[in-house]
């Protein structure tokens, strides 16, 4: 029976009454007394030595107010890489530092080497244009390529890294002899080179700042478009500009999606609050779209080959991945953990395979920073390993999904121990398997494939039988990977005193509706309506320290701290119950709103005992502290494993290439469901963007390093009549074992389960349709590649 | 974008006047323009409006065949158009989104000629006769290369008349990002013969396939072009398709199209 309320209902997002009436504010909307503007000067060239910047121009020019260069970042810190990855040989990553702007060298395009700021924004612009009609840039070839990246020696990224190498990562060393020696002894070894295309992440909302200091306080405040403010603060604080933590407030207002991208710091928070500070006036800067294109951190770009070791009755042996990943031009926070953390731990996917191991070597290159988007590192696992199960599958004659059900491990084997160091606490592949067969109709493939061939296409399917580890994260377990922050989370629910609820949480809404969700799950725990509810975020000025949003984690771990916070005030509302209705604190109960003793009709309700914390007339002051308001930390002991099966269908139009996906059915796990309608919301997103890999998204850079998809001219994101109705089911939960509400996250699932799934049903048509050469195109399967592979 | 004046005259002969200053440039819609002129790559000291200019409004029959006023966008062209000549209307209900075709305007497309625009390939197919100012062009003589037409400086496009064929289809296929013509076919029958015009595939811009239309005037059947091969020579080679992949479209789109007319 459907819920109207609480846990389980579908209750209707809130935040989308600001969202869809234009009502939000964000950064950008803000209009501030004596605010300045500033414009980056980007880089046009990929990789040079800047030989001179003449400010004296540009300082004459109408409205300019102040020109900054590399030159006044000097004596502050780089933006930090989060994570200290050790090579196989047990050297620390190269970390070159990542400077507010660049000093001494340009190293993508786009990268800033200038600020100009000015009464008005094209006055900015226009001086803007001057520095860089008077700046000198010894042009340097561009390093793209990764494999020849590594190969020279004389031309570097970085001038003290030699082979433009940031380290050299095994998983698990340890596990490489006796995989090499299952490989080499096995019945039947599939080999797949693939490429995991590099994506641009195009948040809706353009990254914009606005930096303020107060002249009499000596506080800063940087409004940012963040996903996780706390943290910004700590590294623009700590490691950047050296402002002591307690004069920096950093407050991420709506934010028009993130997708990752706005996980991290950049230069330009940096540069608004030195700009603030030096004119005592704010300063304020927004992307625009091409910006955005040139200067947000990447996604994916992995050049990999997965080989797997198995019998020829398709029995999994042993996995071998060998892989490329590019960070860019400079380490971004979390661009170490992606492709080894986030990436190598998930290699054995949801299957029995015993014998796993992960290289993957990090090239800096000549192009703009890469990191964590949305899945980060386990759409790359995942897109390797279900690719090369379904290729194992043809060329032993099997049946994907066959094949899959016999290797996925079974509900019997869980808490399971991977060979890649993760815990799985729960799941059932099978069912979700079994029900991604039934809700996508796989009987009735046949006579659709039969009515497809007679309108000329070609149909194909595609599974896809995927998991991640999200709930990031169990911080003592990444702190011996390499974490240099905790990934606990934390809230604060303050009971007013007319009983009515803030909430401050530490995770951040972006999109995802925090707003909604949050205040359902407070609502069941207090018995008292959603709408008595606030749910405040985005302000290190008012939240309690949290790590933010990203990695499926706001409610595993953010969530789990609230629901405990809550429940401090409940074992406070006993107390003061107690006090109140002169029983004892052991015979209150609380159930529905209302503190009772059991076996009576003596009760408070919930706002009465709210009440009396404030005006504590009637108190057990000398016991107990007036106030409700409670404070919880999470820090979560795993990961959570959502996990599901994915299965598409496609028409492949031969003469053409073009592919129209015909249907796309999620069976997930995502443990208990906390609103039903958000998380198919957020499902329908997730296969949005993967389908945008799969099909339409690819970001590429000449041999310049010049960016030749920098619009949505020539940057193809999928559009609504590029994706199909959905099929979303999520009733195979296995709650999680570790936190109490159950839950395992739903936010990234869509996106790393999906593209594989697409990919093997545009092989299987073609397959199916005597192209039988075509075993594998490279993502995005763009009409031209799909005719190419056909004709080629 | 830099600063600019805007003048909306009332009249062509008011046009004229003002292109006469120079830095003038001509505004019939924008769609290109304005977002070049945003990225700071054209800078015109003024923008001369040509939407407020009644004379160059509408869609009618008249003599020669059916008469688009040079200023009328493309949304107007898809409702108008639609009884008259369905397949030009079809070809200006496909082209960008609501916004696009809301603003957009046929002699906006046809002056700026971009080498994967829609609007050329139903001109050049149609034969039609772009009306100036100035002057009458047969669209045969108009085109002259990607962004490149037989205009003259501060020449203004005032209408199009095309005339109507016996049957007419236009094929586009989308390029995945931009939704314009990867290839687009223009095909239109006429009592004197076939014409095919081709935009999106060539380094030249809108082109006639004149082996197709000789074989399509013998026999109007997607049959009748099957033994035809295109040759890849002076195809677009991009990111979204290679010289050989757009040579195969300019086929299949050919047949489709006389499918679709048929």
């Amino acid at each position: 029976m459907p819920k109207d309320t609480g846990i389980g209902a579908s209750s209707k997002r809130r935040e989308d009454v600001r969202f869809l009436t234009g009502k939000g504010v964000y950064t950008d909307d803000m209009a501030l007394h004596k605010q300045a503007h500033a414009v980056m000067v980007r880089s046009t060239v990929a990789h040079g030595r800047i030989v001179s910047i003449n400010k004296t121009a540009a300082e004459a020019m109408p409205g300019v107010l102040a020109i900054f260069t590399g030159e006044d970042f000097v004596a502050v810190g780089g933006n930090p890489a989060g994570w200290l990855i050790n090579s196989r040989d047990g050297t620390p990553m190269r970390e070159p530092k990542r400077p507010v702007l660049a000093h001494g060298k340009v190293r993508h395009v786009g990268d800033a080497y200038a600020a100009v700021i000015a009464e008005t924004y094209q006055e900015a612009r226009d001086a803007a244009q001057q520095i860089e009609d008077d700046t000198q840039i010894e042009s340097l070839p561009a390093i793209v390529d990764m494999a020849a990246a590594l190969a020279d020696n004389t031309n570097r990224v970085h001038d003290e890294i030699p082979d433009n190498q940031c380290f050299d990562w095994g998983w698990i060393e340890d596990n490489r002899a006796a995989v090499d020696a299952a490989i080499k002894a096995a019945p039947h070894v599939v080999t797949l080179d693939l490429i995991n295309n590099r994506l641009v992440p195009n948040a809706m909302e353009p990254r914009a700042s606005i930096g303020e200091y107060n002249t009499g306080t000596g506080d800063y405040k940087l409004t940012t478009t963040s996903q996780n403010p706390h943290l910004s603060r700590l590294l623009i604080a700590a490691f950047v500009l050296g402002i002591p933590e307690n004069k920096l407030t950093v407050v991420a207002p709506d934010v028009g999606g993130g997708f990752g991208s706005k996980i991290y710091h950049y230069g330009e928070e940096a540069l608004v609050l030195a700009a603030a500070k030096k004119l005592g006036r704010p300063v304020r800067w927004t992307a625009d779209r091409g910006e955005s294109f040139l200067s947000d951190a990447h996604g994916r770009d992995h050049v990999t080959r997965i080989e797997l070791a198995c019998t020829k009755q398709g029995e999994m042996l042993a996995l071998r991945t060998t892989t490329l990943a590019n960070v860019g031009a400079y380490l971004s926070n979390f661009s170490t953990a992606t492709p080894t953390f986030l990436h190598g731990t998930l290699m054995s996917g949801p299957y029995k395979v015993p014998l796993v191991y992960v290289n993957v070597k990090t090239v800096f290159t000549n192009t703009a920073p890469v990191d964590a988007y949305r899945g980060a590192g386990r759409p790359e696992a995942t897109y390797s390993i279900e690719r090369v199960v379904d290729m194992m599958a043809r060329e032993l004659g099997l049946d994907p999904i066959e094949v899959r059900r016999r290797n996925l491990l079974t509900p019997d084997q869980f808490p399971y121990q991977s060979p890649v160091g993760l815990m799985y606490d729960t799941g059932n592949y099978q069912a979700t398997l079994d029900k991604a067969i039934e809700l996508g109709d796989v009987a009735g493939f046949e006579a659709r494939r039969a009515e497809s061939a007679r309108k000329g296409k070609l149909r194909g399917m595609g599974l896809s039988t995927w998991i991640e580890a999200c709930g990031i994260a169990p911080s003592n377990l990444v702190g011996v990977l390499g974490s240099r922050v905790g990934l606990f989370d934390a809230a604060t629910v303050r009971v007013n005193a007319t009983g009515n609820i803030s909430v401050m949480v530490g995770a951040h809404s972006h999109g995802q509706g925090h707003e909604t969700v949050f205040a359902q799950i407070v609502a069941d725990q207090l018995g008292i309506p959603e709408s008595s509810i606030e749910i405040i975020h985005g302000d290190t000025s008012k939240i309690p320290f949290g790590m933010g949003s990203y990695g499926s984690r706001s409610l595993a771990v953010c969530g789990t701290a609230m629901t405990k916070a809550v429940d401090k005030i409940i074992a406070k509302g006993k107390k003061i119950a107690a006090h109140m209705l002169e029983a004892a604190e052991g015979d209150i109960t609380f159930e529905g709103g209302k503190f009772s003793v059991a076996g009576t009709d003596k009760a408070k309700t919930f706002g009465e005992i709210a009440f009396s914390a404030y005006v504590p007339h009637n108190y057990p002051l000398e016991t107990l502290e007036p106030g409700l308001e409670e404070t919880a930390f999470y820090d979560p002991a795993n990961f959570t494993y959502p996990a599901g099966a994915y299965f598409c269908e496609v028409e492949v139009d031969a003469e053409t290439g073009k592919v129209d996906i015909a249907s796309f059915t999620c069976a997930d796990d995502f443990g208990n469901v906390m609103n039903p309608m958000i998380v198919e919301g957020q499902v329908h997103g997730g296969v949005g963007q993967g389908i945008g890999q799969a099909m339409l998204e690819n970001t590429t850079y000449d041999e310049n390093g010049q960016l030749l998809t920098g619009s949505f001219m020539d940057y193809a994101m999928p559009r609504a009549s590029d994706v199909p109705f959905y099929t979303v089911d999520h009733s195979c939960a296995t709650p999680c074992t570790h936190n109490p509400l159950g839950v395992k996250g739903c936010g990234e699932a869509g996106a790393i389960g999906s593209p594989p799934a697409v990919v093997n049903a545009v092989i299987d048509a073609l397959q199916r349709g005597g192209h039988t050469h075509v075993t594998h195109i490279d993502m995005p399967v763009s009409p031209s590649r799909v005719w190419t592979a056909i004709h080629g | 974008m830099h600063n600019f004046e805007f003048v909306k005259p009332a009249s062509v002969a008011e046009a004229v006047a003002a292109m006469k200053d120079g830095g003038a440039q001509a505004l019939s819609g924008g769609m290109t323009l304005l977002p070049t002129m945003k990225q700071r790559l054209a800078q015109p000291s003024v923008l001369v409006s040509l939407t407020g200019i009644a004379e160059l409004q509408g869609v009618c029959m008249g003599e020669g065949g059916l008469h688009i006023g040079g200023a009328t966008p493309h949304a107007v062209v898809a409702r108008d158009a639609k009884a008259l000549y369905p397949a030009l209307a079809a070809l200006a209900g496909g082209i960008g989104d609501p916004a696009v075709r809301n603003r957009g305007t046929v002699g906006g497309s046809v002056a700026n000629n971009d080498p994967a625009a829609c609007y050329p390939s139903a001109v050049l197919a149609s034969g039609a006769t772009v009306v100036t100012n100035t002057r009458r062009i047969a669209a045969d003589d108009y085109f002259q290369g990607m962004f490149t037409t037989a205009l003259e400086e501060g020449e203004i496009i005032t209408s199009l008349i095309f005339p109507v064929p016996q049957k007419a289809a236009y094929l586009k296929f989308n390029q995945p990002a931009s939704r314009f013509a990867l290839t687009g076919v223009f095909v239109a029958k006429y009592a004197g013969g076939v014409r095919v015009a081709v935009t999106g595939a060539s380094n030249d811009g809108v082109f006639r396939w004149t082996e197709a239309e000789r074989a399509l005037s013998a026999d109007f059947s997607a049959s009748a072009i099957s033994g035809l091969k295109v040759s890849s020579e002076g195809m677009i080679g991009d990111l979204h398709g290679t010289p050989d992949y757009r040579a195969n479209l300019v086929k299949v789109l050919t047949r489709r199209a006389v499918e679709a007319a048929a």
